[in-house]
């Protein structure tokens, strides 16, 4: 019986980006030694959170969207309890339409960073606008 | 003779009241992204709550699936719990 699941995690700010990677892979090798398979992987980079954790301002992102038993996610969510580097992790079992949803994000992302860029700028500039407007 | 015709003193104002509507049963949407803080604002108000079904004219089911965005967004910190002035 395999679910689909996605899972998000903020990892500290403190840690290079070498570490940050070995920290993304120890979960994915969590997920694939259970024999769960990781459909999509995506890493925001760092952003800055709505409000402090464990007080710190900024926190770096990442997702994952894997296939697996139900039982697995239990061992993933101690896995993030006990890492210290972890500041919150939020783990869901994706329904019909969420699936769909994820799929075509996976498709349209195909070239992420420099679609990514744009629609920051893209954005950005709707805000200054919508403040002129305001 | 007099009830002819009624007269107010100051004419009644005759707004046409738009009708509210689902926008994500107008436009198809069938799953509602956490992931994407800036399109839940429109959800919420200055304070940082959910705003309420009559006023932004949701539907039940998917004024259920906001809520859930929400809730997931900011536990992830990609929305605040409590804010002032958020727009």
């Amino acid at each position: 019986m395999l679910n689909h699941y996605e899972a998000v995690f903020i990892l500290t700010p403190v840690l290079s980006e070498a570490q940050m990677k070995e920290a993304v892979d120890k979960f994915k090798a969590v997920i694939t030694s259970n024999e769960g398979t990781i459909t999509n992987e995506e890493n925001w980079g760092m952003r800055k959170l709505a409000y402090p954790i464990q007080k710190k301002s900024t926190g770096f992102y990442s997702l994952l969207q894997f296939d697996a038993d139900p039982k697995v996610i239990a061992t993933l969510e101690t896995q993030f309890r006990r890492d210290e580097r972890v500041l919150r992790f939020l783990t869901f079992r994706l329904d019909k339409y969420a699936y769909e949803y994820a799929e075509k994000r996976k498709n349209t992302k195909a070239q992420p960073k420099a679609e990514e860029v744009k629609s920051a700028k893209a954005e950005s500039k709707e805000e200054k606008t919508e403040e002129k407007e305001d | 003779m007099a009830h002819g015709e009624i007269r107010y003193l100051t004419p009644p104002t005759v707004d046409v009241k738009k009708k509210k509507y689902c926008r994500f049963k107008k436009s198809g949407i069938k799953y509602i992204d956490y992931k994407d803080p800036e399109f839940l604002k429109k959800f919420l108000n200055e304070q940082g709550k959910i705003l309420p079904r009559r006023l932004t004219g949701t539907s039940l089911k998917y004024q259920r699936k906001v809520a859930q965005a929400v809730k997931r967004a900011r536990h992830l910190a990609l929305l605040p719990y409590v804010t002032d002035m958020m727009k």
